[in-house]
């Protein structure tokens, strides 16, 4: 006798999937259960953890914005191999600002944010026509490249970098307006990829001919996209160049590229919250895993390449099958 | 001084082209983007210089092993893990340079860096032509280089796998048709191209050492050249080493060395604006491409 497995959908979730979800307190708490858990558990470890872990907490958010915006620039089709590029850019600008310009940090932060989303985008524009590979390896080599001008020009501090940025207020307030903002960024992103803006992003991920037919700029959704993404990892990079007081060329670094991409890999592309998830366990563990040094780089391409062929739907999308639907074993019949 | 920049360009433009050769061969065939490429470069030097150092093998016999188990390792990357991904082009991307990834930062965790790695040239001394002095391993590279440009031409144009080679760059199901294994194959080019990629870190590395960093530098400059000359035509990437060759070195001599890698970066940059195919892209390739 042979068997299958059979995978259904809870009733409790075609109960929730429209207005009818108000009918009842259970189904209202199944809807909210995981999104407001998540959000709780991270309240509480604020609260918790000692002052080092708390640095753990925001370069974890900051990771986390990373592979968020990787996420987008994926689902419409444009696999970046350079997050460092928006890291940096966004890094040095809000540096610069602040050592040039003496802006308050409560200032250069937003300015670096949007400016940084517009030089990105306009240093990826005259490749924006590109596809698949051909796009990654531009963003593979740009932040390599902007490492060199910046050594060879000697400009913005050069091989020393800028030192003696002001801070933030507090630890607490870097702590939360990072975990803020991943939040922000999460719940935004989600929301945008189902709208009908969404769904041209998607589109022309699937299939760019037939958007293009469709009387559709796919250029023009493709450099909004890229703006969005850019900002919230040149946001990212801002944050961290206040909470670390520096600037200077590791900015650039090869962590600030891959991280991300293997946060989204192990936690599961295209939903966001995977990504999320992935840098939360990611960031943590390799914290852990200080004690093998340079290892930590050869064990995230590991995991890259375990995840993409062994497991490529990542971590989210199995716990969100589980929680959605129950399995059962029934007879083939011949 | 001109004349010695004329040659010393020459010579770049060489070495560029020896580093695409193998990038492009696997791309052209099987379609994969082997973002392992830096990596295996970088594995055959460390492999030939543990073989000489460690073992005291001949120099020969060891650069022979070096290339073998490069080409051998390159093969066994596409059989366990990218033939997996096949066809889904993010995941290819993504598993190659993961591998390439571990491999080069394993070699920095063991402790390959400093300046005792470095490859012995194959011939000492120097030769002048006219007033510029050239040291023989740099003539050798031209040699080197012409000859497996050559070796290649009649490979794939005379004998039976190179056939089916071109065949599966051209149109894969036809291929497929006519009894053509194409995984087989595309296990082949990946060998094939890797043991390129060895060929070309064993005569060029004895010019300087061995780091880690040359990884990442190689598989820039294969992705530069390959942009410029069109991915899959051999004739564009000689073409897109020559230029690209002699941009850095008269960089490199008349503003600063240090300007030498942007010039790649603007070479993508114009020819993506000017003519998204390369050089000498073909329709097809404009497909793939935008």
């Amino acid at each position: 006798m042979e068997y299958r497995k059979e995978r259904i959908d809870r009733g409790i979730k075609a109960r929730t999937e429209d207005i009818y979800a108000l009918f009842s307190y259970r189904e209202m708490l199944y809807l909210l259960l995981p999104r407001v858990v998540p959000i709780l558990i991270l309240l509480l470890l604020t609260l918790m953890v000692s002052v080092y872990w708390q640095k753990v907490l925001i370069s974890t958010a900051v990771f986390a914005l990373l592979a968020l915006s990787w996420d987008l620039l994926t689902a419409v089709g444009m696999v970046s191999l350079g997050q460092a590029l928006f890291f940096g850019v966004g890094a040095y600008m809000s540096g610069i600002l602040n050592h040039d310009f003496h802006l308050t940090p409560l200032l250069s932060i937003p300015v670096a944010t949007i400016g940084g989303g517009v030089l990105c985008t306009i240093l990826l524009l005259p490749v924006l026509r590109l596809r698949g590979i051909y796009f990654a390896m531009v963003t593979l080599a740009l932040p390599l490249m902007l490492v060199r001008i910046i050594e060879a020009t000697k400009i913005f501090g050069g091989t020393e970098g800028l030192s003696g940025l002001s801070g933030l207020p507090s630890i607490r307030f870097e702590l939360y307006l990072s975990l803020l903002a991943v939040l922000v960024v999460l719940f935004f992103f989600r929301r945008l990829i189902n709208t009908d803006y969404g769904l041209v992003l998607r589109g022309i991920r699937d299939n760019d001919r037939s958007v293009m037919r469709s009387g559709i700029n796919i250029y023009w959704y493709k450099a909004q996209a890229l703006f969005l993404a850019s900002s919230v990892g040149a946001f990212a990079g801002a944050l961290m160049t206040h909470v670390y007081m520096f600037v200077g060329m590791p900015v650039f670094e090869m962590d600030y590229s891959i991280l991300p991409i293997a946060s989204a890999v192990v936690g599961g592309m295209g939903t966001f919250a995977g990504s999320m998830l992935g840098a939360f366990i990611l960031v943590p563990l390799s914290e852990a895993l200080r004690g093998v040094g340079g290892l930590r780089i050869v064990i995230y391409g590991l995991f890259l390449v375990i995840f993409t062929v062994g497991l490529p739907e990542g971590i989210f999308h199995y716990l969100q099958r589980k929680y959605h639907q129950f399995e059962r074993w029934v007879k083939v019949e011949k | 001084m001109l004349q010695g920049t004329l040659i010393y360009g020459f010579v770049n433009s060489v070495i560029l082209a020896l580093i695409a050769l193998g990038f492009n061969l696997t791309f052209g065939i099987s379609g994969v983007a082997n973002f392992a490429y830096g990596a295996l470069y970088i594995f055959s030097a460390y492999t030939a210089w543990m073989l000489l150092t460690w073992l005291k093998i001949n120099y020969l016999i060891s650069i022979v092993i070096a290339v073998l188990l490069t080409s051998l390792l390159g093969g066994l990357i596409y059989k366990f893990i990218l033939l997996r991904v096949r066809g889904m082009p993010i995941s290819e991307v993504i598993a190659s340079f993961g591998i390439g990834l571990s491999i080069l930062e394993f070699f920095r965790f063991l402790g390959f860096v400093g300046s005792e790695y470095t490859l012995p040239v194959f011939i000492d001394g120097s030769v002048s032509i006219g007033e510029t002095y050239i040291d023989i391993q740099r003539l050798l590279i031209v040699v080197i280089g012409i000859a497996l440009v050559s070796i290649l031409y009649l490979f794939t144009h005379y004998t039976k796998t190179g056939l089916a080679f071109r065949g599966m760059a051209q149109e894969e199901r036809t291929a497929l048709i006519l009894g053509i294994n194409s995984d087989k194959m595309a296990t082949f080019s990946l060998a094939i191209g890797s043991g390129l990629a060895g060929v070309a870190a064993i005569t060029i590395l004895p010019l300087g050492q061995v780091a880690i960093e040359g990884g990442y530098s190689a598989l820039l400059n294969a992705l530069a050249v390959c942009i410029v000359g069109g991915l899959g035509s051999t004739g564009g990437i000689l073409v897109a080493s020559v230029l690209i060759g002699y941009a850095q070195t008269f960089t490199a001599t008349y503003i600063g060395s240090h300007w030498m890698m942007i010039v790649s970066l603007i070479a993508i940059l114009v020819i993506l604006i000017i003519k998204p195919s390369g050089l000498f892209g073909k329709q097809k390739e404009l497909e793939e491409r935008i």
